[in-house]
């Protein structure tokens, strides 16, 4: 535990010294605040917040985490050298990296947020939900990139599946949902659609997201499934369960290869 | 002779008019230490014409037919009270004025329309300036005309539909005129059936358990300058003609079957001026024709406007669509409604003269809207990112959207209003 900890921190301070966490933090306080700014602090600035949060955390959790882990082998070789565990080097590196980009984000959020507080409509719990999402989302996706790191040697293949998978998670599985609705139209769909929602993390936080902003009304029945469903302790409980598993899943499979891993 | 004739009409007139006009009217004071304790007693004391006076105090008394022209005025603190079990004033008789009085537990029936005041037939009644407290029924017009209903304040206790009365309740009556009256926790607050040449006033209806106004079979009425919110299902203008509704506000009338307002099979009509804010459904028309919708603002709602195929010959104009998720929404593949000159925050087209109509047509009709039409489901995709890419693409190369169902004058800026408003 102790080296996860001296690692974790290394990597925070490494993180730090490069710009590009300072500049991801400064570009959604400047997003938020633009927004909130010409918004007017109404619903409409914070939805297209939630649209920027939701495609461009996965983006960046994907590629940024890819690259970094292909960025620091000479590192990973030079203290696998070392009496090191591979567990607590692997633990390590990805608190390391995914800690500091959801604060990057969290405090890139909360800045513009706390300026413009009194001008937002039930700002608290508002900020709440959005950062509770970005930063599982954050989590999630680093983890994944960690298991295409690990398994794909090649850089420029891994990279390349990052973005494949980032197109999948956010386009493709949109998509995948549309097609099913369309084909299956004569049937109740509700359920299924909420399984399908709940296998997808990026499709998840939208709906948890949009429920907030009471846009379940708009829905109609399928609206009044998804809220009473949400809103249950099964709901909340079967969401945060489903975030799990795409939290634990990636990071079981990744710690697995990086161990057997030959470097 | 000729004088004499005359001279006898003038003794006739003469010896006659005392007698006329010995019917001034007179006032009998109802007090709870007064010679006359009870309204019952006053009224079988008066004639036509008579006022009774009503002092402070609470009256509990069976329900009073008062089938002669009164003037019934309640003094501050004049209470009648119905202990749950029955209505309080019946009326039968034409010109009967009813103001100043607290009615209060009327108590609910499931077996008769139980009311604070119920006017049976009794023609140009005036009901003014009182207060209802939890009376089922507050108001009850059947079979009246030229009855004024104006500045009452009602406000219901309905927690259930089956067990709650409507505010204000008109049954086959004419030339009604409703004004100014504060309606809350009703089932309707305003009900109309079979009602002709109605004016319906700068009233407040809000928080009813269904619909702030509900009308049927009422040709000829005019809405001006009412607020309308925060009602379960909002207003509900069924099987009507040539109805006009104007500077109306519609608010906050949001829940999965709710309506800022409902229009079917209506002709006819007028909708201007109005306000519809942050409704499920700003508009919602099935079967509505020739109606004129004009300088309405439409802002944050779910759908600003729902146009079935069955509504034909519509025209929107110079109306405001600002931050609505939908614009317009249509389960056709044409239209047959027109929309001409309305301002569109979700155009994106460009204006080269100047003249402040876009040079390009808009489509107001949203990809995303026509698949939520279809297939309610699909709505769990709002705001993804693959929709906005669908609807992006839609919108350079419409394939789905109804290619006549277009506004080729979009405004560039908000069409300002300069009529004032009811305040909400």
């Amino acid at each position: 535990m102790k080296v996860t900890r001296h690692i974790l921190a290394y990597e925070v301070k490494d993180l730090f010294r490069s710009t590009w966490l300072i500049v991801y933090a400064a570009f959604y306080a400047l997003l938020t605040a633009g927004l909130l700014y010409y918004g007017g602090g109404g619903r409409a600035a914070v939805l297209s917040l939630i649209n920027v949060i939701l495609t461009l955390i996965p983006l960046v959790g994907l590629l940024y985490g890819t690259m970094y882990l292909y960025a620091s082998r000479d590192f990973i070789e030079l203290l696998l050298s070392q009496p090191v565990s591979r567990r607590a080097l692997f633990r390590g590196m990805y608190a390391g990296l995914a800690l500091p980009l959801s604060a990057a984000f969290a405090v890139g959020v909360l800045v513009p947020v706390a300026m413009f507080w009194s001008t937002i409509e039930d700002a608290g719990s508002l900020l709440m939900t959005i950062i509770s999402a970005g930063v599982a989302l954050t989590l999630v996706f680093v983890a994944v990139a960690f298991v295409i790191a690990n398994v794909v040697e090649d850089r420029v293949r891994g990279m390349s599946i990052a973005i494949f998978v980032w197109l999948g998670a956010t386009v493709l599985y949109d998509g995948l949902i549309l097609y099913v609705v369309n084909v299956f139209s004569e049937y109740p769909l509700e359920i299924p659609v909420l399984v399908l929602a709940l296998l997808n993390p990026v499709d998840l936080a939208r709906i948890i997201l949009l429920l907030n902003f009471d846009i379940s009304a708009l829905m109609g029945y399928t609206g009044a499934v998804f809220e009473r469903f949400f809103g249950t302790w099964l709901g909340i409980g079967l969401s945060s369960l489903a975030l799990l598993v795409w939290l634990g899943v990636p990071l079981v499979l990744g710690l697995r290869r990086f161990r057997v891993k030959d470097f | 002779m000729k004088t004499r004739i005359f001279l006898a009409i003038a003794g006739i007139i003469l010896t006659a008019a005392p007698s006329a006009f010995q019917v001034t009217a007179r006032t009998i004071v109802v007090g709870p230490e007064g010679d006359v304790r009870s309204i019952q007693e006053a009224v079988a004391l008066a004639q036509d014409g008579d006022s009774i006076l009503v002092s402070a105090g609470v009256y509990h008394e069976p329900t009073i037919e008062i089938d002669r022209s009164l003037v019934l005025h309640g003094q501050p603190g004049a209470i009648l009270d119905g202990d749950t079990e029955r209505g309080l004033l019946l009326v039968t008789a034409p010109d009967v004025s009813i103001t100043g009085f607290v009615f209060r537990n009327v108590g609910v029936s499931f077996v008769e329309d139980r009311a604070a005041i119920k006017v049976d037939a009794g023609h140009n009644c005036y009901i003014s300036d009182n207060r209802f407290e939890d009376t089922f029924f507050a108001v009850y017009l059947a079979k009246t005309s030229g009855c004024t209903v104006a500045r009452n304040t009602i406000i219901g206790r309905a927690e259930r539909q089956t067990a709650a009365g409507n505010g204000i309740h008109a049954w086959y009556s004419r030339d009604l005129k409703i004004l100014d009256n504060v309606i809350r926790h009703q089932r309707d607050g305003i009900y109309l059936e079979f009602v002709e040449d109605a004016t319906i006033e700068r009233n407040e209806s809000v928080d009813n358990l269904r619909y702030g106004l509900h009308f049927m079979f009422s040709d000829r009425c005019r809405y001006v300058d009412n607020l309308f919110q925060y009602n379960d299902a909002g207003v509900a203008v069924m099987y009507t003609e040539r109805v006009e509704m104007i500077g109306n506000r519609f608010e906050h009338n949001w829940g999965s079957a709710s309506y800022g307002l409902l229009l079917k099979d209506i002709d006819d009509s007028r909708i201007v001026g109005n306000v519809f804010l942050d409704n499920t459904i700003g508009i919602m028309a099935e079967g509505a024709n020739r109606m004129e919708v004009a300088d309405n603002d439409f802002e944050a709602n779910g759908w600003a406007v729902k146009i079935m195929a069955n509504a034909i010959d519509n025209i929107f104009s110079r109306n405001n669509f600002v931050g609505n998720t939908f614009d317009v929404s249509t389960n056709s593949s044409r239209a047959y409604s027109s929309f001409e000159g309305n301002f569109w925050d979700r155009y994106q087209g460009y204006d080269l003269d100047r003249d402040g109509v876009g040079d390009v047509p808009f489509r107001p009709v949203r990809f995303f809207s026509l698949v939520v039409e279809r297939e309610e489901p699909a709505l769990i995709l709002l705001r993804s990112f693959l929709v906005d890419l669908l609807d992006t693409l839609e919108r350079v190369l419409p394939v789905l959207t109804p290619e006549s169902l277009v506004d080729q004058q979009p405004r560039m800026r908000r069409v300002e209003r300069t009529t004032p408003r009811h305040q909400s």
